[in-house]
């Protein structure tokens, strides 16, 4: 019982093609550990004769395919968890669909795996999805592969397919550079190989697929070989005398008087104490959840990383990364996504992808964008700096921590990619922000009065321009610098290189925020009329800004209304399919569900509108 | 300095979860049903968040037919100044006299499933934890460790957010919430050995001891209190022990001797019956009852 209480922890995937018996091998793995229980086992006696596929045997693939859809249709839609253990050893085993559209899933089951399972219809042998696994799971950086020739039972154990596909896969295998693997020739349907040696197969001599399980190295020695890195979780502070710093030991150790390094800012420190309920620690290593508290009153809080004093780890704001794209809509470079990395959540664009790979040919193709199941490398930059380190090192196990991120519609709120950062572009180390004599400060006071940036959104024809040049008037007459960026004129100009597209839409509010945001370091009220239809980029250009000089005015004129005056002629010639990519027809108008100022156009006149803004900017402070 | 355990490495994940819900969600809440799972998750946040009281309060979503025990210990956890306890009991099943006997699946409905949603939805908790493990249950095996709901708390397992590493996206718009099950990769046998480990106090009727039982639909059903409806059945006096604790009319016991944890692990490692088997709740609805449970908002 004590013995239980000891032993290591495995986890790993399975993955193969559809009918590879993944399943069955996990429904093999867990009734020969004994891990099933007789009612579970009645239950699956009663589906088998109901959805299974083995005739009148209990079908084992129906304990883990635990949806209703999946058990409807034969197949395993999400990765499914499943334990059990060994003498030697408990098992954590995610089971990872085969199917193309849930590349997603696969890598999921992946991130968090300590070594994988291939598996192999020894009658097919090494197939595209054999190569489209096995390279997934080099690139999430698992280190440890079995390929589990499986069905031997169907080809007379023979050893001759075995072999063949072996040769097979040794080739493939050096091409993407797997470290280490081993095949095994097994039947998950008879058990043969699995728990143990068969003596069907006198010809093999090797180690059971138990036995491989039991014995591959663990990654958490290799872990905390390396130098400290404790991303700070959360600050303890229940009291003016404890300010504990709470969080997950990525890599390395840590002790009492452990010199370390506060990444970013860089300050130094001891640590004091390692404090548990049950009393202090001597001694803390990577993978253990712990709080610690420092010699100094240093400054630190979440986001920060301690990491060792002589080895720190980077910081930097632009990188090249691998991208799996994980959501039915297509990657939008140029747009903001909140990035989480280790602790720390910023704002981060993607540039248009270097290349998408093909994972089933392994080819690089050209990709203007990455589509759900993608995996592309592209440029990623962060709106400030963060802690990283490159996820894979050659020869090292990988920095999950600091080297993998996760990207979040800001919107909707969903998990839209993961990424492995490979590192820093020198860009961000040479470009140095300037630091100007006379500040904005100095600029505002000369000029009397506080910068702002007053941005009209709302759909072509709402009253935007109008209104913002009646608004331009009034404030000239009251003596106010200011200055006013219509849509048009930018793109006559400035803009003239980007077309209507939702890429290219993005972009061009892009430019105009810079721009607004330089005037308004110049000390002027700066006017914009632009559609800029997503809340997305507005919120860019708000987060650009010092807080409170980016003023939201919201033109709210219904659609009908705006395309009944049709000033320009353009919805006319949107109805008529002659202009693609219309905001309002072909294309979406994303109000702001909080704007500063909200002006309804069939409520009040264009001269209304404008003292009403210009009250409520001079009442500002 | 040793490798880490398995118990370690579970015990550093469950409270990393803990910890990142607290600093991301705007108001957390432990959902405490005073079973095992929740023993050992209120044990791991005292750890997490050490020296610091509970950053969260307490919520034991109460069907008033839990066992006397229970809500002894109940009280007992809410006496520490260190826990705030939310008992929520819903006033709609109550007023409409629910019950276990007469009212079947909707008695867990009512009581349980809208008794949760009204709770979270009178305190705007936008994150729960939840004791639930991925090896209890078909459905829970696919559920993700963070499992995001939508406005009207449902679930959609085709909908989940992909949990990449231990990189979790906690964000939700107004309205929608998160439950997080910090205890996803453990089982029955771990829950177990890291409360012998740690030495943690669970309810009695977790060991075995002479108990006034009635069988019926093939559970051995304990008469808890004059509620129980004897229908001319006499109770007899076997002993018996809980693997889970629920209402005490749904919840079937074992047969056994095992009085102590080691006796409970030792008991465990030859059983040949899974922990749910006596849950009659789980039998409504046939084989995919958690899955549509889930759906509709239940943790």
């Amino acid at each position: 019982m004590r013995e239980q209480d000891g032993m290591e922890l495995l986890r790993f995937i399975t993955c193969g093609s559809v009918d590879d018996g993944k399943s069955t091998l996990i429904g093999r793995l867990l009734f020969d550990s004994k891990q099933i229980f007789d009612d579970q086992l009645a239950a699956v006696e009663a589906d088998s004769a109901r959805h299974g596929t083995q005739g009148d045997a209990v079908d084992l693939a129906l304990l883990v395919d635990g949806l209703s859809a999946e058990r409807e249709q034969g197949i395993t839609i999400d990765v499914a968890y499943r334990f059990f253990n060994s003498a030697r050893r408990k098992f954590i085993v995610a089971d990872t669909p085969g199917h193309e559209q849930y590349t997603r899933n696969m890598v999921t089951g992946a991130s968090t795996a300590d070594a994988a399972v291939l598996l192999v219809d020894a009658r097919k042998g090494v197939l595209t999805q054999t190569r489209r696994h096995s390279y997934l799971a080099r690139l999430v950086g698992i280190r440890h592969l079995v390929l589990a020739v499986n069905k031997m039972d169907l080809v007379d154990h023979d050893r001759q397919a075995f072999d063949g596909i072996c040769a097979d896969y040794r080739l493939f295998a050096e091409q993407i550079g797997v470290p280490d693997w081993t095949a095994i020739p097994l039947s998950a349907l008879t058990g043969a190989n699995v728990m143990e040696r068969s003596s069907a197969m006198q010809w093999y001599d090797g180690p059971s697929l138990l036995e491989v399980l039991e014995t591959v190295p663990l990654d958490t020695a290799a872990d905390a070989a390396k130098p400290l890195r404790l991303p700070v979780q959360w600050v303890n502070r229940p009291s003016h005398d404890f300010r504990g710093f709470a969080g997950q030991i990525a890599a390395g150790t840590l002790a009492p008087g452990t010199e370390v390094r506060i990444a970013p800012s860089g300050r130094t420190t001891h640590v004091a104490r390692i404090v548990t309920s049950d009393g202090d620690l001597d001694e803390a290593r990577a993978g253990q959840s712990v709080t610690i508290t420092f010699a100094d009153e240093v400054d630190c809080s979440r986001g920060d990383v301690i990491a060792a004093a002589s080895a720190p780890p980077e910081v930097a704001d632009r990188f090249e990364a691998t991208i799996v794209w994980m959501a039915e809509e297509d990657l939008l470079p140029g747009r903001g996504y909140w990035l989480k990395i280790g602790t720390q959540t910023v704002t981060a664009t993607v540039q248009r992808p270097k290349y998408e790979v093909n994972v089933n040919t392994l080819e690089q193709l050209a990709a203007p964008t990455l589509r759900l199941n993608a995996i592309g490398v592209a440029e990623v930059a962060t709106d400030r700096e963060i802690v990283f380190e490159p996820y894979a090192a050659e020869g090292a196990s990988t920095n999950k921590v600091l080297g993998g991120f996760i990207l979040i519609d800001k919107l909707s709120n969903a998990t839209v990619a993961c990424g492995m950062l490979h590192f820093a572009l020198r860009r961000a180390h040479n470009i140095h922000r300037q630091h100007l004599e006379i500040g904005r400060d100095t600029h505002a006071v000369i000029k009397g009065q506080k910068p702002a940036v007053l941005w009209f959104t709302g759909l072509s024809g709402a009253g935007k321009s109008t209104i913002a040049n009646i608004v331009e008037k009034k404030l000239a007459e009251r003596g106010r610098h200011t200055f006013l960026l219509d849509g048009d004129n930018v793109r006559h100009g400035l803009n003239r290189d980007l077309g209507f597209t939702e890429a290219d839409r993005i972009e061009n509010i892009r430019r105009v925020g810079e721009v607004a945001r330089l005037m308004a370091d110049a000390g002027l009220i700066v006017l914009t009329a632009f559609i800029s239809p997503f809340r997305a980029e507005r919120a860019m250009v708000r987060a650009m800004l010092p807080e409170g000089e980016f003023i939201e005015i919201f033109i709210d004129t219904p659609l009908a209304d705006a395309e009944q005056r049709d000033v320009k002629g353009l919805y006319a010639k949107a109805r008529a399919g002659e202009l693609k990519n219309f905001t309002g027809i072909d294309s979406p108008y994303e109000p702001p569900e909080a704007p500063d100022i909200r002006i309804d156009t069939t409520q009040m006149s264009a001269e209304e509108a404008a003292e009403l803004i210009v009250e409520a900017l001079l009442k500002r402070r | 300095m040793a490798e880490l355990t398995h118990l370690d490495r579970l015990e550093a994940e469950s409270i990393h979860i803990m910890r990142e819900t607290v600093a991301e969600a705007a108001r957390p809440v432990m959902l405490y049903s005073i079973g095992k799972d929740s023993a050992v998750m209120l044990h791991l946040a005292r750890k997490a968040f050490f020296p610091a009281p509970l950053p969260f309060p307490l919520l034991h979503v109460d069907t008033t037919w839990k066992f006397r025990d229970m809500y002894a210990l109940r009280d007992k956890v809410a006496a520490d100044p260190g826990v705030r306890l939310i008992v929520h009991v819903n006033r709609d099943a109550e007023s409409q006299g629910i019950n276990p006997f007469d009212h079947g699946p909707a008695h867990t409905d009512l009581w349980k499933t809208q008794g949760l949603k009204q709770a979270l939805d009178a305190h705007r908790f936008d994150a729960a934890f939840g004791g639930a493990r991925r090896d209890e249950e078909k459905s829970r095996a696919k559920e993700r460790i963070f499992s995001f709901r939508d406005r009207n708390h449902r679930w959609d397992p085709k909908r989940q957010r992909p949990e990449v590493w231990a990189n979790y996206n906690l964000r939700t718009n107004a309205g929608e919430s998160m439950r997080v099950f910090p205890l996803s990769n453990w089982t029955e046998l771990d829950v177990w050995q890291y409360i012998l480990r740690e030495g943690i106090e669970i309810v009695p009727l977790y060991f075995a001891a002479e108990r006034p039982i009635v069988e019926r639909d093939g559970l051995l059903l304990m008469v808890d209190d004059d509620r129980f409806r004897l229908d001319g059945a006499t109770p007899q006096m076997r002993r018996v022990r809980f693997r889970t604790l629920g209402c005490y009319p749904l919840s079937g016991a074992i047969e056994s001797d095992a009085a102590s944890v080691e006796e409970i692990i030792a008991e465990m490692l030859t059983t040949t019956t899974s922990e749910r088997q006596g849950r009659a709740i789980d039998r409504d609805g046939g084989s995919a009852s958690m899955e549509k449970k889930k759906q509709e908002g239940y943790f």
